[in-house]
């Protein structure tokens, strides 16, 4: 876009957009914030960091975009219905949902907030960064239990209930958890 | 193969194997549809495969963890089938070139049409695939291709994972009692010579890596070499030896084993085209 734009007028007219466009989007978000992800019920999409944007178009549509967490995650799907759902229900005018696939979707992405409450869950959240991904294939740290802190754990399946978690057991309390593996 | 299969396959090569990288650098969008649709069958039949194992696996962590990394495999191949319908421009969509193609239309190695066999049999063959897949996606992330720089950057993630399981696997029966060890031996030496194909460089493979979209399967060959000798060293297991190259998936000349997976695959579209769930 190359129009110039007579910075009096864009000074003016600016305020007044700037509150509506910024209610709308504030709306979206706050929406977006009470979409649970349908497999860990406990953790919005928001604070699993799947929401990459949201933008007002130059059309007035509002545009959020989404990424997926794996390619074949079968949730994929349901997340995306709810998160049309709520931004209708939220009443945040006309919006399109765009699927965002590069750069891919990493649990890095997940906020400290998520993070606690994945904790509290009972599902251990990613101990270390996606950077570190080249050493999946040795790294074979041990994942502190969620009840007990021990680190007398090992893993029972490298996956488990979802493709983005594993399942592991406590050699000192008995019980059985699940780790959200870093991605 | 029987003679059927035979003639299909010729059909369906010959008409478009004749391309080249344009001077510009970028490749043919006729070129591009068949590399594509070579990646995204490799996953299909490979996830379709793995899907038998639901239900039957050995253990219950087994079976997830088959039906976890079939499921990654489907999610590759859908991303990739609709990226080659847009390629191809015909208004195709991901179902539409997933069920109704025939055999010789599939290009896929036919290492990943091989039967399960023995939960062994199984582990060496993703093995394999797996660290393909792996040193495949590592590089084509960086190639000029931005749709499938983004599929590749995406999937390779999650292959590493699939990887770790495999091979996690692979050490613990090698390395083993002599029993699991001579399974994996017995199915490393059925199938090592179908993985031939995978580094068999042809005129599309030739003019994607000249167009800058996919790397030289010298690179990956050489790169997957060592991946898996080392995996072999640690399960204790040796390496066949090389056999001549006979088997031409990539170009839609299937074994005998591809038919069956795309009669139970696409049973229901076709006797009720345009079902929907």
């Amino acid at each position: 876009m190359n129009l110039a734009p007579d910075p009096a007028r864009a000074a003016a007219a600016r305020p007044s957009a700037d509150t509506a466009a910024e209610r709308r989007l504030a709306v979206a978000w706050a929406a977006l914030a009470c979409v649970e992800d349908p497999e860990i019920p406990a953790v919005s999409i928001v604070d699993l960091g799947l929401i990459r944007g949201v933008d007002l178009r130059p059309d007035g549509a509002l545009e959020v975009r989404l990424s997926p967490t794996y390619v074949g995650c079968p949730a994929t799907n349901v997340i995306r219905r709810a998160v049309e759902a709520a931004l209708r229900d939220a009443g945040a005018g006309h919006f399109v949902v765009t699927s965002v696939l590069s750069p891919p979707w990493s649990s890095d992405w997940i906020s400290a907030e998520g993070r606690r409450k994945l904790e509290l869950y009972g599902i251990v959240p990613p101990q270390h960064s996606a950077a570190s991904l080249r050493e999946v294939l040795r790294e074979s740290r041990p994942i502190a239990c969620p009840r007990c802190h021990s680190i007398d754990t090992d893993c029972l399946s490298e996956f488990g209930s979802t493709p983005c978690k594993a399942l592991h057991r406590c050699r000192a309390c008995l019980e059985p958890f699940e780790y959200f593996k870093c991605i | 193969m029987s003679a059927t299969d035979a003639v299909s396959a010729t059909d369906a090569v010959s008409a478009t194997d004749a391309v080249s990288a344009t001077p510009s650098g970028r490749v043919e969008p006729a070129a591009l549809f068949r590399y594509v649709l070579r990646l995204a069958d490799l996953s299909l039949v490979l996830g379709q495969r793995l899907g038998e194992w639901v239900g039957h696996a050995p253990a219950l962590e087994e079976d997830l963890g088959l039906a976890n990394v079939a499921l990654d495999l489907i999610g590759q191949a859908r991303l990739l089938l609709s990226y080659a319908g847009e390629v191809e421009g015909l208004g195709r969509d991901e179902d539409d070139i997933a069920f109704l193609r025939e055999q010789g239309q599939y290009l896929n190695p036919v290492l990943v049409e091989q039967p399960n066999g023995d939960f062994g049999q199984t582990i060496v063959r993703q093995v394999l695939i797996d660290a393909f897949q792996l040193e495949l996606y590592e590089r084509l992330q960086t190639g000029t291709d931005e749709r499938l720089a983004a599929v590749a950057a995406k999937s390779v993630k999650e292959v590493r994972y699939h990887l770790r399981y495999s091979s996690g696997w692979l050490v613990r029966l090698g390395d083993g009692t002599l029993e699991s060890h001579a399974r994996v031996q017995s199915a490393l030496h059925a199938l090592w010579p179908y993985t031939v194909e995978l580094f068999a460089e042809d005129e599309l493979d030739r003019a994607m890596a000249d167009g800058g979209v996919a790397p030289p399967l010298a690179d990956v060959h050489a790169a997957w070499l060592a991946r898996i000798d080392a995996i072999l060293a640690a399960a204790t297991l040796e390496r066949p030896p090389e056999r001549a190259y006979s088997w031409h998936g990539k170009r839609g000349q299937h074994s005998e084993h591809l038919g069956y997976i795309l009669a139970e695959m696409q049973h229901l579209q076709r006797a009720y085209p345009e079902a929907r769930w």
